[in-house]
């Protein structure tokens, strides 16, 4: 299986330690994190767009560009691409030079967003949500798919005979559908044959579900489920220990959903609700306990890519760094191990 | 025997369906267009349910779900759902929804649902637990593990039987007041993604709401 990492960029404010504290440290911060994953054999990062100050990195292909020189055999995605409020032609052109500056490595994942900030920033109607999403990625589609097009929708202005430079260097630009756990997403990426990345936090058993009803769609729009692919996504943190993961990770954990602003953390997040999600199966702990909950959501959903968000809610720089020297030294080799036993 | 019907096929929508459908009631539900696109979803997630449209929905039911997005409040068939129990399931939390003007300004989002719907017996339930909690944590009357939900109405005997409901889908009815009393289990509450006991959620229901969280709620 492949293992890789992600980011969102955001900037909390842990002010007393060696986080970072502004967004220029912070893109220094992710590009050298891709180094260290390039250099420690993970095989892919993922960046994701978001449009709000404490967000601020809305423009990861960009940054993925950064990567790309630094870089030589990470997969480079943007997770995700909020292609509601984008316009598909623009992104196609972004990652097709993407994939020449990395030399074939660009993918893209697909979302709606979890936020709607973009939304009124862009000049889009919350109401439309669903349509746009619908729209602009069968539109992407079929710029990817097809050299010279002619086309007409609701969102944009339309194409005729129009050629979308440049072509990128891989022959078909791996372009994944993220979901949350929307039944009508996991439908929308079958349908379309996608390959479908899961975002979720704690334990993978509500996504058997999705899977299911994504080959079910596959297979009644007639897509060979060999071409079909799974990834999952989702916070991580390793330690060396069990106990110490857990304590040295809450209280950075618990601000992140507090100031991000989730429903369910207004007073942060509560101590044993965090507890219950380890249990669950939220990646928090030492290397043999990431590993086993990594583990389970390849036993039951099948997926052969796991992208684990390194640095959620702007943790200290040593801890991530001493997170990924786990990752990369103790939990990717033997899920690579693992896996390939099995598969074999 | 009594008729539910969900309007949403969304992550809540789907899985009370289910649970209705496993408690017992002839389940119907809806999502926004033609039934035939939902088809594959409820027969997947929802089995023993029948898809139909929102206004079939509406008239067959004797009690509805919202279970949809709030920003399309505005497309529920509002006359069929004269006389009946509606039930909220449904916050408002910007940051996901998008500020909606009309909850901005008008304050408990179950206020605007209920203003929305003024012949209808609108009672708030089901909306402090997240989807996987309503579907891993639903018990048998009576188990040591069962969990409770919190519900708010004006009309005694809607709340009744809104409470009989809550308990036959497998959790503690928990009744905290008129509907206003909602803002104690809306977003930013303590008591919000929290899926706990009886005792507990009596206990996070207790404290006095504060302006902040009822504006939020």
């Amino acid at each position: 299986m492949e293992l890789g990492i992600y980011s969102f960029g955001e900037l909390i404010a842990n002010q007393n330690d060696d986080s970072a504290k502004s967004i220029h440290a912070r893109f220094a911060q992710i590009v050298e994190l891709a180094k260290l994953a390039d250099a420690g054999g993970l095989d892919a990062i993922a960046l994701g767009e978001h449009h709000r100050p404490d967000f601020s990195m809305s423009a990861p292909e960009v940054v993925l560009a950064a990567i790309a020189s630094v870089t030589t055999r990470l997969r480079l995605m943007s997770g995700v691409t909020v292609l509601s409020s984008q316009d598909p032609v623009r992104v196609f052109e972004q990652f097709a030079t993407l994939d020449h500056l990395s030399n074939g490595r660009a993918e893209i994942i697909a979302g709606r967003g979890a936020f709607t900030e973009s939304f009124p920033l862009f000049g889009y109607d919350l109401h439309d949500y669903d349509e746009l999403f619908d729209e602009k990625l069968k539109l992407l589609l079929r710029i990817r798919d097809e050299p010279v097009i002619t086309w007409r929708g609701r969102f944009r202005a339309p194409l005729h005979e129009a050629t979308i430079s440049p072509r990128p260097v891989q022959k078909q630009l791996p372009i994944w559908v993220g979901i949350g756990g929307t039944p009508a997403s996991a439908v929308r990426a079958g349908s379309l044959g996608l390959p479908m990345v899961m975002g979720f936090f704690a334990g993978p058993e509500q996504f058997v579900s999705r899977v299911a009803l994504y080959h079910r769609a596959a297979e009644q729009a007639g897509h060979d489920r060999a071409t079909l692919r799974l990834a999952v996504s989702g916070h991580m943190y390793v330690g060396r220990t069990s106990q110490q993961a857990r304590d040295d990770f809450y209280p950075y954990y618990s601000r992140y959903f507090q100031q991000a602003g989730l429903p369910f953390a207004a007073n942060g997040f509560p101590r044993d609700a965090y507890d219950a999600w380890i249990s669950a199966g939220l990646p928090v702990g030492s290397p043999q306990q990431v590993i086993d909950a990594i583990m389970r959501r390849v036993e039951l959903l099948g997926i052969d890519r796991f992208m684990g968000q390194i640095d959620v809610g702007n943790l200290p720089w040593a801890m991530t760094l001493d997170s990924l020297e786990l990752y990369m030294t103790e939990v990717a080799p033997v899920l690579k191990r693992e896996t390939a036993a099995v598969a074999s | 025997m009594t008729t539910i019907g969900i309007l949403g096929a969304g992550k809540v929508g789907t899985v009370l369906a289910g649970l209705a459908a496993r408690s017992g009631y002839r389940t119907l539900i809806a999502a926004s267009g033609d039934p035939a696109q939902i088809e594959l979803i409820v027969e997947v997630l929802s089995p023993g349910t029948t898809a139909a449209s929102s206004e079939e929905v509406a008239r067959a039911a004797d009690v509805v779900i919202l279970a949809i997005p709030l920003g399309r409040l505005h497309t529920i068939p509002r006359a069929a759902l004269a006389g009946k129990i509606v039930i909220d399931a449904m916050n408002y939390w910007p940051p996901t929804d998008g500020m909606l003007e009309q909850f901005e300004r008008d304050g408990a989002s179950s206020a605007v649902v209920a203003a929305s719907l003024p012949d209808s017996l609108v009672v708030k339930a089901l909306n402090h637990l997240g989807y996987h909690e309503l579907e891993q944590d639903s018990r048998p009357a009576g188990a040591a593990d069962r969990h409770a939900i919190a519900i708010a109405g004006d009309d005694e005997d809607a709340v009744r039987a809104v409470a009989d409901i809550v308990d036959r889908l497998g959790f503690d009815p928990v009744i905290a007041g008129t509907l206003g009393e909602g803002a104690r289990f809306g977003p930013g509450t303590e008591l919000f993604g929290v899926s706990t006991t009886r005792a507990e959620v009596e206990r996070l229901l207790a404290p006095a709401v504060s302006p902040s969280t009822r504006r939020s709620a």
